[in-house]
C-alpha cells in the first residue's frame, strides 16, 4: 500500500524535468512504510536465532527465569558439554559423509557430462534423458526398497548407505549443469590438444577441468548443500549413533540432552554455524549455485 | 584403436547410469511391486494382494487427512514463497532501496543455510506452552488470551508447522527473483520511468511478465515440495498430536519403519511418485508453451 502511495504522488504534468527525479517526498514517506515492513521480517527471521545464541550460553534455569535478554555471564560450559556429548562426532561424520560425496558426484558427473558432450553415439540421447529424468523421482518414492538395498548391500549402518544414494541424487542436476558449460568449451581447444597427442582423460582433466572452475565450484556447493543438510536417509540407514550426521543425530542429542536446555541450544548453534560463515565468505557463489540448481531442480 | 574409441564414450557414462540405475530406477521399480503386496519384514511373509492397498489407501481417513493437509501447505506456500516473496524481492530491487537492500537478502537467506532440524528443535522452544518466545511475545504486547499450546492442540499443530516452513523458505524464492529480477534489461525500466509510471504499475508491467517463467517454475517446484514435505513434520509435531498434522510422507515412514507395514507405505509412496509426475509434466508443457 505504501509503495503505491510512494509514486502515486509523482506529479505526472508537472515540469519534465521533475518527473524522472527519484525522490520526492512522497517517495520517503511510502519508502518508510515499505522499510518498516522489510525491517519487521528481518527481525522475525533475526530473532529467534538471536534468542538461541543468547540462550545458549545460559543455565537451564536461566532460560526459564530470564528467556529475554542477554545472558547474566557468558558461560561457556554448555559449548563444551555439547560438544563432548555427540556433537564433535555428528561433526566429523558429516564432514566425512559431505566431503566424499562432493568428490563423488563431480568426478562421476565430470566424466558422464565430457562423454556426452565430445563424442556422438547410439544411444545418447537415451542416456541422457536417463540420468536427467532422476530428477522426477523424489527420494521419498524409493526409501523402502532402498533401505532393503543398503541393507543387502551390507552397507546399513555405514557412511556408505547415504554417500551412494545422496551421489546418485545429485548426478542428474550436476551433470546437466557441468554439460551445459562443456558443450560452451570452443572446439578448437581440443583439436590442438588431440594434436598434441593429449589421452581422452588428459584432455578431460588438462583442458576441460582447468577452463570450467566456476560450474564445479557451483556443483560442489550444491552437492554439499545438499548432503550436510538431507535428513530423513540419514535418519533411516543409519541406526548407530556414533555414525550419525549432524541433521539425524541432533535428534539423539535432543533425546540424550533432554532437560539441559542450555546444553541443547548450544549444540543447535554449533550445527547451524559452518554454512552461514562459509556463505559469508563466498556470498556470490553460493547464491549462483543454489539460484542455478534452484531453476533447474 | 578403434576399438578403444567406441568404446570409450560408453565407459565415460558408466559409472553415472550405475548409480541412476542402482539407486534411483530399481528401487522405483521395485516399489511397484512392492505397493502390490502385503508384508511384515518381521514375520517374514509376503503375499500378492493385488491392488489392495490402494483400494485400503483411499478409504483410510489418516491418509485423507494427510492430503488434505498437504493441500493446505502448498496453498499457504504458494501465497508466502510465490506471491510475497516476489514483491519482496522487487521491493529489494527498487532503486530506493538498492543501496540497503544487500543487507536484508543477506538475513532473508539465513534461514536457508541452517539444517531443518535446527530449525525444527528452535521452534519447539519457541512454541513452547509456558516459557516460549511466542506466547512471551504475545502476553507483552496484550494478546495473552491468544497464548496457547500451540504443537499441543490439534487445531494449530499443522499451521505452527507450515509457519516455520515459510520462515525458512522464503528468504530462498525472494533470492530467486531477486536474480530474475537483475536479468531484466535496464533499459525496459528506464523507459517506465521516463513514462513516469507508477511503480505499482511498472510492477505488474515489467517485472511480472518478465520473470513470469522463473515464477511458473518455482510456483511447481514449491507444490511438488509441498506434497513431499517430510522434515519440518517429523521433527516438529512427528505428525501429531494424534494424527492432526500427519503429511503423505510421515504416514510413509510411520506404516513403512514403526508398523511394519511395507506393502500400504509402498503404496503411500507410489501415490506421491503419481503426484510429482503430473507436476512434472505440467512444468515440461507449461515450459514448452512458454518457449514459442
Amino acid at each position: 500500500m505504501a509503495f503505491q502511495n510512494s509514486t502515486s504522488t509523482l506529479p505526472l504534468a508537472a515540469v519534465p524535468k521533475k518527473r524522472t527525479r527519484k525522490h520526492t517526498v512522497g517517495t520517503y514517506f511510502g519508502a518508510t512504510g515499505v522499510g518498516a515492513v522489510l525491517v519487521v521480517y528481518a527481525l522475525i527471521i533475526l530473532y529467534p536465532l538471536v534468542w538461541m545464541i543468547f540462550s545458549s550460553f545460559k543455565s537451564t534455569n536461566g532460560i526459564f527465569q530470564h528467556p529475554w535478554g542477554l545472558p547474566i555471564k557468558w558461560d561457556f560450559a554448555n559449548y563444551v558439554n555439547a560438544w563432548k556429548e555427540g556433537i564433535s562426532q555428528y561433526f566429523l561424520n558429516s564432514v566425512i559423509v559431505t566431503g566424499v560425496t562432493t568428490v563423488l558426484v563431480l568426478m562421476v558427473s565430470a566424466l558422464a557430462a565430457y562423454g556426452l558432450t565430445k563424442y556422438r553415439f547410439r544411444f545418447q540421447n537415451i542416456i541422457l534423458m536417463v540420468i536427467a529424468g532422476g530428477m522426477m523421482f523424489a527420494p521419498q518414492v524409493s526409501v523402502i526398497p532402498l533401505f532393503k538395498l543398503v541393507q543387502s548391500l551390507n552397507i546399513y549402518n555405514t557412511y556408505w548407505a547415504l554417500i551412494l544414494p545422496y551421489v546418485a541424487y545429485r548426478l542428474p542436476l550436476i551433470v546437466l549443469l557441468i554439460r551445459a558449460y562443456f558443450m560452451s568449451i570452443p572446439h578448437e581447444y581440443v583439436e590442438s590438444a588431440t594434436i598434441d597427442g593429449c589421452s581422452n582423460l588428459g584432455i578431460l582433466f588438462r583442458i576441460y577441468v582447468p577452463l570450467s572452475k566456476p560450474i564445479f565450484a557451483t556443483a560442489a556447493i550444491l552437492s554439499a548443500y545438499y548432503a550436510w543438510n538431507e535428513f530423513m536417509f540419514a535418519n533411516i540407514f543409519i541406526n548407530n549413533t556414533s555414525l550419525k550426521t549432524i541433521p539425524s543425530g541432533l535428534l539423539a542429542f535432543q533425546d540424550a540432552l533432554n532437560t539441559d536446555w542450555g546444553g541443547l541450544l548450544a549444540g543447535l548453534t554449533i550445527s547451524a554455524l559452518p554454512l552461514i560463515v562459509l556463505f559469508l565468505f563466498i556470498q556470490k557463489q553460493f547464491v549462483r549455485g543454489l539460484a542455478e540448481g534452484g531453476v533447474k531442480g | 584403436m578403434m576399438r578403444t574409441a567406441k568404446m570409450s564414450p560408453y565407459l565415460f557414462v558408466f559409472p553415472a547410469l550405475a548409480f541412476m540405475g542402482l539407486f534411483v530406477y530399481y528401487p522405483v521399480v521395485k516399489n511397484l511391486q512392492y505397493s502390490l503386496l502385503k508384508w511384515d519384514p518381521l514375520a517374514l511373509t509376503q503375499q500378492f494382494v493385488g491392488l489392495k492397498n490402494y483400494i485400503t489407501l483411499f478409504h483410510d481417513p489418516v491418509f485423507l487427512l494427510s492430503l488434505r493437509n498437504t493441500t493446505i501447505y502448498a496453498v499457504i506456500s504458494v501465497i508466502f514463497q510465490i506471491f510475497i516473496s516476489l514483491v519482496i524481492a522487487a521491493i529489494l530491487e527498487d532503486v530506493i532501496f538498492r543501496k540497503i537492500s544487500a543487507i536484508f537478502r543477506t538475513i532473508y537467506f539465513i534461514p536457508v543455510l541452517i539444517s531443518m532440524t535446527v530449525i525444527g528443535l528452535l521452534f519447539q522452544f519457541i512454541y513452547n506452552p509456558s516459557v516460549g518466545l511466542l506466547n512471551e511475545t504475545l502476553k507483552l504486547i496484550g494478546l495473552s488470551h491468544f497464548a496457547m499450546s500451540w504443537l499441543g492442540n490439534s487445531k494449530t499443530a499443522m499451521y505452527a508447522v507450515i509457519t516455520v516452513s515459510q520462515w525458512q523458505s522464503m528468504g530462498f524464492t525472494i533470492m530467486l527473483f531477486v536474480v530474475a529480477i537483475q536479468k531484466i534489461a535496464p533499459e525496459l525500466y528506464e523507459a517506465a520511468k521516463i513514462d513516469g509510471a507508477a511503480r505499482i504499475r511498472t510492477f505488474f508491467s515489467i517485472t511480472l511478465p518478465q520473470v513470469k517463467e522463473m515464477t511458473f517454475v518455482t510456483c511447481i517446484y514449491t507444490i511438488t515440495g509441498s506434497f513431499l514435505v517430510f522434515n519440518e513434520v517429523y521433527v516438529i509435531t512427528g505428525g501429531g498430536p494424534g494424527y492432526s498434522s500427519q503429511v503423505p510422507s510421515t504416514y510413509l515412514y510411520q506404516q513403512a519403519f514403526i508398523y511394519n507395514n511395507m506393502g500400504y507405505a509402498a503404496a503411500i509412496a507410489n501415490v506421491l511418485l503419481a503426484i510429482t509426475i503430473i507436476f512434472t509434466l505440467i512444468q515440461t508443457k507449461l515450459f514448452k508453451t512458454g518457449k514459442e
